[in-house]
C-alpha cells in the first residue's frame, strides 16, 4: 500500500534504530559495570553450589 | 479531542518525539549539577560507575519530564511556550508519556541502586515523587509559590550525585541544593514577566497572575538578595576556594544589579523596550548557576593538584 520510503516507514525506522542503539549501549554499560564491580573487589558471593554458613539455622534457636 | 485522536492515528511518532518527552534541556542542567556534585565529593568514583550514575540520574530526570508532560498536557496545550511538546501537539498519546515515564522511573532508580548505593537510589526516587506528586499534581495549580516548591525538585541532582559517590549526606551537597533552590524562583519569575499572558491563559497561579507584576519584581529582588547571601556564605564552606570567591563576588554583583533594575522598572518601561532587562536577567541567571558550579569544580581540581 505504501511505497518503501514512505514517511511512515522512515519514522518507524528512526524509532527502531534509536531503541536498538539504546539497548546496545545499555548492554555495553552493564558489561562495563560488571567488570568494574567484580575486579574492584566489592563484597560478593558466588551463590551457586556453595554452602553459605549464614543460611544454616542457628543451633538451639528452634 | 477528536482532532488529537485523528493526528495520533495517522502520525507515526519517531524516536525524537519520545526523546523530547524527557525535556532534554532540563536534563542537561541535571547532568551538569549532578556531575559536579559527584566530582567534588571527597570519595573518588570509578569512571564507569560515575558514567552509569550520571546516566541513570539523567534518565530519572527524563522520566520526571515525561510524567510531567502526561499530567500537564492540558495546560501545555494552552501555553505558547509548551504547545509544541509531543503530547499537546498530538504526536504522542498521553498514555505513551505515562508509560515511558513510569518505565524509565523504575529503570533509573533500580539501576542507580545497582551501580552505586541504596541511599542515592532512594533520593532519586524521592526526587521523582516530589516533582510529580508534590509539584506537578498538587501544588503547581494551587499556589503561587509553585515555582519555589518546584525549585526544590530541580535542586536535588547535585545531592544525588554526591550521595552516589559517598553513600551519605554532608553540608556541602545541602549547600548546593540550597543554591539551586534559591536560584530557581528569580529565574522563572523573570521568564513569567516576559512570557506575559501564557500562564494567565492556562490558569496556572503564577505569582504574576495572583499577586501582580509589581509584586513579582519585588520577589525577584528578595530572592536574588537571599541567593547572593547564600552563595557568598558558601565561600566559607569546604566548597569555597579562591576561584569560587572571585566568581561569586563578580556574579553576585551582577545578580543584584540585574534584580534591582527589574525591581525599579515599571510595566510601561518594560513594554517599551520589549522586556529587554527581564530577558537579559533570565539568560544571566543561567550563566550565574553554570559559572558558580564550574567554580566548585575548578577549586576542587586545583586542591587535588595541590595548587591551593
Amino acid at each position: 500500500m505504501f511505497a518503501r520510503d514512505h514517511e511512515l516507514h522512515r519514522r518507524r525506522w528512526s524509532r527502531n534504530l534509536g531503541v536498538g542503539l539504546c539497548l546496545v549501549s545499555f548492554v555495553a554499560l552493564m558489561f562495563g559495570l560488571t567488570v568494574v564491580k567484580v575486579t574492584g573487589g566489592d563484597p560478593m558471593q558466588g551463590f551457586d553450589h556453595v554452602l553459605r554458613p549464614e543460611l544454616l539455622p542457628v543451633e538451639g534457636s528452634e | 479531542m477528536s482532532e488529537t485522536n485523528a493526528n495520533i492515528q495517522t502520525y507515526e511518532p519517531g524516536f525524537g518525539d519520545f526523546f523530547a518527552l524527557m525535556k532534554p534541556r532540563v536534563m542537561s542542567l541535571v547532568v551538569f549539577t549532578a556531575l559536579i556534585g559527584m566530582l567534588v565529593a571527597p570519595v573518588s568514583v570509578h569512571p564507569v560507575e560515575g558514567l552509569a550514575a550520571i546516566l541513570f540520574i539523567a534518565v530519572g530526570a527524563g522520566a520526571s519530564g515525561a510524567l510531567n508532560m502526561w499530567w500537564d498536557a492540558d495546560i501545555d496545550a494552552v501555553m505558547k511556550r509548551t504547545a509544541n511538546r509531543p503530547v499537546p501537539s498530538g504526536r504522542l498519546a498521553p498514555e505513551d508519556a505515562l508509560a515511558v515515564g513510569l518505565a524509565l522511573s523504575g529503570l533509573s532508580v533500580t539501576m542507580l541502586w545497582l551501580a552505586t548505593n541504596a541511599a542515592a537510589a532512594g533520593l532519586l526516587a524521592f526526587t521523582i515523587f516530589f516533582y510529580i506528586a508534590i509539584y506537578t499534581i498538587w501544588l503547581k495549580r494551587s499556589t503561587p509559590q509553585n515555582i519555589v516548591i518546584g525549585g526544590a525538585a530541580g535542586a536535588f541532582p547535585p545531592m544525588v550525585g554526591w550521595v552516589a559517590a559517598t553513600g551519605n549526606l554532608a553540608l556541602e551537597p545541602v549547600l548546593m541544593f540550597a543554591l539551586i533552590f534559591l536560584w530557581t524562583p528569580p529565574h522563572f519569575w523573570a521568564l513569567a514577566l516576559f512570557m506575559k499572558s501564557d500562564y494567565h491563559e492556562a490558569d496556572v497561579p503564577m505569582l504574576t497572575v495572583t499577586h501582580g507584576r509589581k509584586s513579582t519584581r519585588a520577589h525577584i529582588l528578595a530572592y536574588s538578595i537571599a541567593l547572593a547571601a547564600l552563595s557568598g556564605a558558601t565561600a566559607l564552606s569546604a566548597l569555597g576556594g579562591p576561584v569560587y570567591v572571585v566568581a561569586a563576588l563578580i556574579l553576585n554583583m551582577r545578580l543584584i544589579y540585574g534584580s534591582v533594575v527589574i525591581w525599579r522598572r515599571s510595566e510601561t518601561d518594560a513594554e517599551e523596550d520589549g522586556y529587554r532587562a527581564e530577558k537579559r536577567f533570565f539568560r544571566f541567571t543561567l550563566t550565574y548557576l553554570f559559572l558558580l558550579f564550574t567554580a566548585f569544580l575548578v577549586d576542587e581540581g586545583l586542591a587535588r593538584m595541590g595548587i591551593f
